[in-house]
């Protein structure tokens, strides 16, 4: 196989290529939409189906949820404190359990199945747009936890330990969401991206570890996004003496 | 041939839009959603039940120490019931003991009497034997003697 065929079976990979929907004047991508529905619509069902009737002496789903809902309450606790990790605890569950359903959701569900007349379904945190969003909502996040928790003194952090911090505590504050967003949607697109070039060049067995190594990815994704957004609330409202 | 569209003017990896902040409403949208059906129910039954189990666990607690206390309590009242009842068994040997000796020196001095007693007795009955049996040899001797001379 030559070099220049590998590059036209890679363009039939459909790589960035999206379905338009037109919304009066706006475009959105449509497949990152069709996914997260079809995924929220899953998780809804399963949670709903789990917190149906619930009881004191835990069965079946409601010990699958309540050990979920333990998971979250230590990570947001470790990493934003004692004192106001409630009120975040939604916030970052929703941010765990969306990434996690959306990453795992388009490693095991075979959307290649399903034919678009442009693009193809697959992970929503593998669309860049989905993840600026959550990282953007995280910095939103952070500075109005900040902000509401600490008053002005919030910006006591920027000079903390010195004033030389200052342009570098500033830099922080896009970097953050830099990371955030391009960490996730470059690990799920990566793997998305090896596993159909795989597929692509030997359909038999190698790809499997691979996705193996996909969903490891993925959920380490989400639990990475997780803690991360917990942290940055919880420096934002940490108490510097 | 070469359709790789990273860049593209329309579509392309980098493609952002308004599916970002439509998709941050959505996201805003599930975080409530998934408060009221998910956080907040299994929320308040996990924290329900671990303060349940935190109360029953401090109500056993103390009443574990109320009957370690008690215990304690029983285990002093004995020991105190068990030396009270050793002392007064000292006391009751203590007092026969003195008994038994106060007797034993009665009998004692009643032995040593007569037995001083008889001893005078006696010696009064020999000291009178003898007085008899010296008048006797006295009175025999002036018989003989008074014969011998008859006989002259």
């Amino acid at each position: 196989m030559s070099f220049t065929s590998l590059i036209s079976n890679f363009a039939e990979l459909e790589v960035g290529q999206h379905l338009y929907w037109q919304i009066g004047n706006i475009r959105v991508h449509g497949q990152v939409f069709l996914t997260s529905w079809i995924l929220l619509g899953a998780l809804l069902v399963f949670i709903s189906l789990g917190t149906k009737k619930m009881e004191n002496d835990p069965k079946g789903l409601q010990n699958l949820l309540e050990f979920l809902w333990d998971y979250i309450r230590d990570l947001s606790r470790t990493q934003i404190g004692e004192k106001v990790y409630r009120d975040w605890m939604p916030f970052i569950g929703t941010l765990f359990l969306f990434v996690f359903v959306s990453n795992w959701g388009g490693a095991l569900i075979p959307w290649r199945i399903i034919k678009l007349p442009s693009g193809e379904l697959g992970a929503p945190t593998a669309d860049i747009n989905t993840t600026i969003a959550l990282a953007l909502l995280v910095s939103l996040s952070y500075f109005y936890a900040g902000l509401s928790n600490k008053g002005w003194r919030y910006f006591e952090y920027y000079v903390h330990p010195t004033p030389i911090m200052l342009p570098f505590k500033i830099l922080e504050d896009f970097t953050k969401p830099l990371s955030l967003s391009f960490r996730l949607f470059g690990n799920i697109l990566a793997d998305e991206l090896v596993v159909s070039v795989l597929v692509f060049l030997v359909p038999l067995v190698l790809p499997i570890p691979v996705m193996f190594l996909g969903l490891f990815t993925s959920a380490i994704q989400a639990l990475i996004f997780a803690t991360l957004a917990a942290y940055y609330i919880g420096e934002a409202v940490e108490e510097h003496h | 041939m070469l359709t790789f569209p990273i860049f593209a003017t329309e579509g392309g990896l980098f493609d952002i839009n308004a599916t970002l902040p439509l998709m941050a409403i959505q996201i805003v949208a599930l975080t409530y959603l998934l408060n009221s059906l998910f956080f907040k129910p299994v929320g308040n039954i996990v924290e329900n039940r671990e303060k349940y189990v935190s109360k029953n666990f401090q109500e056993a607690k103390n009443k574990l120490a109320e009957v370690e206390s008690l215990e304690s309590d029983l285990l002093s009242q004995l020991q105190k019931a068990r030396s009270e009842a050793s002392k007064i068994v000292q006391e009751a040997e203590k007092d026969s003991d003195k008994l038994y000796q106060e007797a034993l020196e009665l009998a004692n001095s009643e032995a040593n009497a007569s037995k001083e007693n008889a001893r005078i007795e006696i010696e009064k009955q020999t000291s009178n034997a003898r007085k008899q049996l010296s008048e006797q040899a006295e009175e025999l001797s002036q018989l003989i003697v008074n014969r011998l001379i008859q006989s002259k």
